[in-house]
């Protein structure tokens, strides 16, 4: 295998594998719910997303014919972080968890009256 | 046209995700990934009745351009924060108004916050006319407010309204 | 080189892995404890794909994908739980 190749590949896998331990540091390490979202969501997905395209390369390079459909799963992933995250934040909101700066109350208020419609129609 | 054909974006997405998933371009796979396109939309059709039109191609290649570059920044800040000092942070909840219309061009917009300058959109407002982001470490919420809306909220707006 | 990079990335991720384990025991909230579980499986994807260079074979693909659509809807019925006290209304 070309030595640039090969450079290329294992700089691609170390930091992918590095970004996903700080995105996990963070989920370990920060004060409240709120900003520990923000690790797993960009850190790992950035993360894996390098750790798939390196093995799009390996394969393609060592195989007979490309090997494209890793970048799927990093599509899958960068679509979907964003809606899980978004809906995690929105299911803490919902159950007021603490943070560190005051939730935005008006929001939540309007929120839950907003639900409480939606339960009355059914 | 409109009968026949639902969704032509969607179409060619489905067939592009069949050829990556089956990882060949035989002629059968692109056949049978054509039709698969051809068919899904009918179904997805009640999910989805607003038609999403791309008005400016370039302007999408040129956003898409900047969302890459934004999220591998965002990375590399959102690692630099975590290794920092944790107590230093100024996280903070901020209200963006927005004014997009179309729900497609809304949701870009929010998967986009959640992707870059370390923010997450955490609730759409019941009168679709802002969206409350979570902010990590901010320092002047204005200024912040502005890059969102000249950054990411104009290209969508020019690229699926107008 | 590549045998290298691979042990490294190894040790990084199962780090993470145990990381996340302790965010999941540890808690405090609900909405913690999913993030931890959306967390691992996201870097069980991570691992499975690195074991994949490592022995040199594209199966562990499928089994890559398959974690990713099974969790995402798993965290996303978790959340909808949450939310509502329900998943299907």
């Amino acid at each position: 295998m070309n030595i640039l190749l090969e450079i290329l590949l294992s700089v691609l896998i170390v930091a992918g594998a590095s970004f996903t331990f700080i995105g996990s540091l963070g989920l370990a390490r920060l004060r409240d719910f709120y900003t520990r979202l923000h690790g797993p969501t960009k850190g790992t997905t950035l993360g894996v997303g390098c750790l798939l395209i390196a093995s799009a390369i390996f394969f393609s390079t060592r195989d007979e014919g490309i090997s494209l459909h890793e970048g799927l799963i990093t599509l899958f992933l960068f679509i979907t972080a964003p809606i899980s995250a978004h809906l995690l934040a929105k299911a803490a909101l919902h159950l007021k968890v603490e943070s560190l700066v005051p939730l935005p109350d008006e929001a939540i208020e309007r929120k839950n009256k907003q639900h409480q419609k939606y339960h009355s129609v059914d | 046209m409109q009968r026949f054909l639902p969704h032509p974006l969607l179409t060619v997405m489905l067939a592009l995700i069949w050829l990556l998933l089956s990882n060949s371009i035989a002629p059968g796979q692109m056949v049978l990934g054509i039709l698969l396109g051809w068919a899904l939309p009918f179904f997805a059709l009640q999910f989805w009745p607003d038609k999403v039109k791309v008005h400016k191609p370039l302007t999408l290649l040129k956003f898409t351009y900047i969302l890459l570059h934004d999220i591998i920044e965002a990375n590399f800040i959102v690692a630099l924060r975590i290794l920092g000092n944790p107590d230093k942070l100024r996280p903070a909840f901020i209200v963006v108004p927005i004014d997009l219309n179309s729900d497609f061009a809304m949701s870009i917009l929010a998967n986009t916050t959640c992707l870059t300058p370390g923010s997450l959109s955490a609730l759409l407002a019941p009168d679709r006319k802002s969206i409350l982001v979570h902010t990590m470490d901010v320092g002047d919420i204005d200024a912040f407010i502005h890059t969102i809306k000249t950054r990411y909220e104009q290209p969508l707006k020019e690229i699926f309204e107008e | 080189m590549i045998a290298t990079a691979i042990h490294i990335a190894f040790v990084l991720v199962s780090a993470a892995l145990a990381l996340n384990f302790w965010r999941l025991l540890k808690g405090p909230s609900s909405p913690d404890r999913i993030l931890a579980l959306d967390t691992l499986y996201i870097n069980t994807i991570a691992l499975l794909v690195l074991f994949g260079i490592h022995i040199g074979s594209a199966l562990y693909f499928e089994a890559a994908l398959l974690i990713a659509l099974m969790g995402f809807v798993g965290t996303v019925a978790m959340c909808k739980y949450l939310l509502r006290g329900d998943i299907i209304e």
